[in-house]
């Protein structure tokens, strides 16, 4: 019962979300974003890729494994600045990260071999997945932070 | 939110609201995961929400210590009590404030680690720590890079201290865990780490170089127990992950259920062949790492090194290992060998699995039959495909003056005592 009602709560304010993030990214960057269906497009080839480049350590549901590897649900690394995760993909981690007092010590090897493409969709995906809800990571941001 | 999402959250609101009215004057809770255990056990919580419950030890007169991950309300290490013997926990304190893994007690003393450092505290004639504030440190300086950090302990009766050094890496390649990259060879790591390490138990202020590397060639031990019938150190092996990061010899299915998780007596000297070898369970042999040139047929150097005494399966991340020595249990677990299996993560795309206390009888020193689930449930529900799903994870083992087994939980915070009465 818990569940479920978290559940409508997570729904009705990610539905409240989704409607006031879309008039904001509507003006910013109407250009540059891909349109409803290209970002669903996208999403569905970040999945298959999240599948075999991700899922190993960050697992089915994004959640990641305690003191190992870190979980991609509402955290500031995935919903926050789009350079900086997309360096995470390229560059990997060694050591500790800590996010919100836990520490996560597994090596995160580079990615840096999947195409801009694929990691722009695997980012995608994991932005509007598992209870996230953000801007589409574009494969021109993923060009844009090799270069860097 | 559309219109039918909206509709399921109303209907669900008001059956809420029913079952609530119904229910209010009830104080009952939801029902707690119930354990599965062999005719005749019982298991009772005797308590919960204590932080990441690693390893415990439990002195003669029932006081159990508990080491923390990491310290809660500035206490990683606490002394829990049940004064009037109902197996709930009814006293507690705590000190310390460094998180890590290890917990023993030996002639007189606690001793406790980081991961970096081995303390130990003088106890009382109750058993109580004298001077929480100021313990002796035993050794310092242990390599901690992060994976594998954490330092298990165990003690012979000769005054030795024996601790894991975990290899800081998956499989010693030039990335680690990256596909298809080679293992470097001869692997350095194991100059300071992925091994056993002995120092004295008595002995303030040793480094690496006042200790011997006692075992190396294991990736990264967490479950380890002095035998006191053989008279040597056994250790559970937290098998390498992700073979199948050589996706054209491995898939996932093998790569889920390769390699085992391996026990071994440990002697001086032993190389049991980390990284270059892993352990078939199905083949019984030792095969070439594929980083070092394997296949998952070829044997190589790996006939050179010593064998494991039993493989079981793989990923389950075995965390805890103790031989019962106890009277209250039936003769069958006499001398044989309990095991805290916390649950894998890399079995993924496949179900996860784990989540239990293992047994295997013991004759003679070795094992004398197959292993069996002893205490199962602990993740709360039957398919893991996640491992966070897991409601608890079984960490650490030890055994009460009263023969009972007792089991520590990392993501809750439990400790169960589990009880034989005829």
């Amino acid at each position: 019962m818990k569940s479920t009602l978290i559940f409508c709560a997570l729904l009705a304010s990610i539905s409240l979300h989704a409607q006031t993030k879309k008039v904001v990214t509507h003006k910013k960057v109407a250009a540059k974003a891909p349109s409803p269906t290209g970002m669903v497009a996208s999403i569905a080839r970040g999945k298959a890729i999240y599948a075999t480049s991700c899922l190993s350590c960050h697992q089915a549901d994004g959640g990641g494994v305690p003191n190992l590897n870190p979980p991609l649900i509402q955290t500031k690394w995935v919903l926050g600045n789009k350079r900086e995760l997309i360096q995470w993909v390229l560059k990997g981690s060694k050591g500790k990260v800590e996010i919100d007092g836990e520490t996560f010590h597994n090596t995160m090897p580079p990615q840096a071999y999947l195409t801009d493409l694929q990691i722009a969709d695997a980012l995608t995906y994991i932005r509007n997945s598992f209870g996230n809800k953000a801007s589409p990571v574009l494969s021109s941001e993923v060009k844009a932070a090799r270069v860097k | 939110m559309n219109y039918s999402a909206m509709k399921i959250c109303l209907t669900t609101a008001s059956l809420f609201l029913a079952s609530f009215l119904m229910a209010s004057d009830s104080t009952k809770i939801a029902p707690p995961v119930i354990l599965k255990l062999p005719a005749g056990f019982h298991a009772n919580m005797m308590a919960e929400n204590l932080g990441s419950a690693r390893h415990l030890a439990i002195t003669d007169n029932g006081i159990i210590y508990i080491k923390l991950n990491r310290a809660k309300g500035g206490k990683s290490i606490l002394a829990l009590k049940d004064t009037n013997g109902d197996g709930k926990i009814d006293d507690s304190s705590g000190f310390a404030n460094y998180g890590g893994t290890g917990i023993a007690l030996k002639n007189g003393y606690l001793y406790a680690t980081s991961n970096t450092t081995i303390y130990r505290y003088k106890l009382d004639a109750k058993n109580e720590v004298i001077n929480p504030a100021a313990p002796e440190i035993v050794v310092s300086g242990l390599i901690d890079r992060g994976q594998h950090n954490s330092k298990s302990i165990a003690l012979d009766n000769d005054g030795n201290i024996y601790v894991n050094i975990g290899a800081y890496s998956n499989s010693c390649q030039l990335q680690d865990r990256t596909n298809g990259s080679l293992g470097m060879d001869p692997c350095p790591i194991l100059d300071s780490a992925g091994g056993i390490w002995q120092f004295k138990a008595g002995k303030q202020n040793q480094t690496y170089g006042d200790g011997i590397r006692y075992a190396t060639g294991l990736r990264n031990v967490v479950g380890l127990d002095w035998n006191t019938n053989t008279n040597s150190l056994f250790v559970m092996q937290h098998g390498r992950d992700q073979l199948n990061m050589f996706p054209q010899l491995f898939n996932d299915e093998q790569s889920a259920n390769l390699p085992a998780e391996e026990m071994m007596e440990v002697k001086k000297g032993s190389n049991f062949g980390w990284p270059y070898c892993y352990y078939d369970p199905i083949k019984k042999k030792k095969m070439l790492s594929p980083e070092y040139g394997g296949d998952g047929q070829k044997e190589g150097r790996c006939t050179s090194f010593d064998q494991p005494v039993f493989g079981f399966p793989a990923h389950l991340a075995p965390n805890a290992l103790l031989f019962y020595t106890g009277n209250q249990f039936p003769e069958k677990y006499r001398n044989g060998a309990f095991i805290a299996f916390h649950g894998s993560w890399n079995r993924a795309p496949l179900p996860q699995k784990g989540f239990f206390v293992a047994f295997i009888p013991f004759k003679n020193g070795k094992p004398s039959g197959d292993w069996e689930i002893f205490a199962d449930n602990f993740a709360g529900t039957e398919t893991i495909s996640s491992t966070r799903q897991a409601m608890y994870r079984p960490c650490g083992l030890a055994q009460g003056p009263d023969g009972a087994l007792y089991v520590t939980d990392d993501t809750k915070g439990a400790i169960w005592k589990i009880s034989f009465s005829k």
